[in-house]
């Protein structure tokens, strides 16, 4: 076929586009990903008892703020890896760093405000073997959710665009895994919510280049 | 700021608005600056150019639902050409031949080559290999100009199973040219 009967055949019965539609399927694959992983944690995980006494504890909003603001930052990323063209800029990296670089303070502040015999409790609570594996699978709904998403979107760095999947979905999957979790302590979680969240990035990384290719 | 950005931004515009005809002028436009931007790029592989020209049109196409209005279009088409160069020079596992650097965007609209080689991949041929489901919509639909609905008619789908069968078709004919190569 001629290059010019290609163009004609594109161009023959087009209709108006939809401008809104990819930030809608975009805004329903996350709500449906993040509603399936509550179930996950209700399900299998259960919501921990003292969850409603928690909600007034200062380093529980602590906790909810720091996964949900690296949630956001990495949908926005997410959203501007999708679309060919348009520059990531620096809400990315300052957005990410930021609430991690501030977790790791508070971390920092805990640890030397207790006893060196008392500080691994803090850094290990009771869950730290399980808590980074937990979160990775509950962030598997979200994650098929990230890449549904993109493949629906034309995303031209396929390993940046997986990895920041991944890193919505392990921010959104902790969020969600918080609702069971007992840990408070900003040591345990500078560390092992960071690593849950990193394991899908990580993943992602790997498989964009498969998973996202147009 | 080009003058061909300005004009090809605003035949996208009213082409995504629905306006078939505008839509139509874009594209014609835009296949003589990708061809000219590609075979600049593809200068010791001149038998590709005119493969990617298509592929690029088809993406161009299929992803025209990205295309933000209130960014530039030069730094969207620019991307999806790019991203498909990339995709054959990986391809072909020949990224020696990537003698040209690729950071000039502003040159997408600089250039324009109506001069047409032929494509070595039909992509007619390769429309016949698809499912049914999809080549027909895209047959009556786009070759031969009917309706969604008289299509639906004619081949007993409802309308929306044309539209998708239309959508995915083009998107699985993208992908038979990238195979093929």
């Amino acid at each position: 076929m001629k290059t010019d009967d290609l163009v004609t055949l594109l161009a023959t019965g087009t209709e108006a586009v939809d401008a809104k539609a990819p930030t809608r399927r975009y805004l329903t694959a996350v709500t449906l990903g993040t509603v399936v992983a509550t179930s996950l944690v209700a399900g299998l995980l259960g919501f921990r008892p003292a969850l409603l006494h928690d909600a007034l504890e200062p380093m529980f909003l602590v906790k909810e703020a720091f996964c949900a603001a690296l949630g956001a930052v990495a949908l926005v990323t997410v959203a501007r890896l999708s679309r060919p063209g348009v520059r990531l800029g620096l809400v990315p990296v300052l957005g990410l760093a930021a609430p991690v670089l501030a977790m790791w303070v508070l971390a920092a502040v805990a640890l030397l405000a207790t006893a060196p015999q008392d500080r691994a409790d803090l850094v290990l609570g009771q869950t730290a073997a399980v808590c980074p594996f937990l979160i990775a699978l509950v962030s598997i709904p979200v994650f098929a959710a990230m890449v549904w998403t993109m493949r629906g979107l034309a995303p031209t760095r396929l390993r940046l665009a997986g990895a920041a999947g991944g890193l919505a979905a392990g921010a959104i999957g902790a969020l969600v895994y918080s609702l069971h979790c007992p840990e408070l302590a900003a040591p345990f979680l500078a560390i092992w919510y960071v690593l849950g969240m990193l394991i899908p990035a990580a993943v992602g990384a790997w498989l964009g280049p498969r998973m996202l290719r147009w | 700021m080009l003058p061909s950005e300005e004009r090809l931004r605003s035949l996208l515009v009213r082409g995504l608005a629905g306006d078939s005809s505008a839509y139509h002028e874009f594209l014609r436009e835009l296949t003589a600056h990708l061809r000219a931007f590609l075979r600049k790029r593809l200068a010791r592989l001149p038998e590709e150019v005119e493969d990617l020209v298509q592929e690029s049109l088809l993406a161009v196409h299929i992803q025209r639902h990205t295309y933000d209005p209130g960014r530039p279009l030069t730094a969207w088409v620019y991307a999806l050409a790019r991203y498909k160069l990339i995709d054959l020079l990986r391809r072909r596992s020949r990224t020696d031949l990537f003698n040209d650097p690729l950071d000039e965007e502003s040159e997408v609209f600089a250039a324009s080559d109506t001069e047409a080689c032929d494509a070595r991949r039909d992509v007619a041929k390769l429309l016949e290999a698809l499912p049914e489901r999809q080549r027909l919509p895209i047959i009556h639909v786009k070759l031969e100009g009917l309706s969604v609905a008289e299509t639906a008619r004619r081949t007993g789908m409802s309308e929306s199973a044309v539209k998708v069968g239309v959508h995915r078709g083009l998107k699985a004919l993208s992908a038979k040219i990238r195979d093929s190569s």
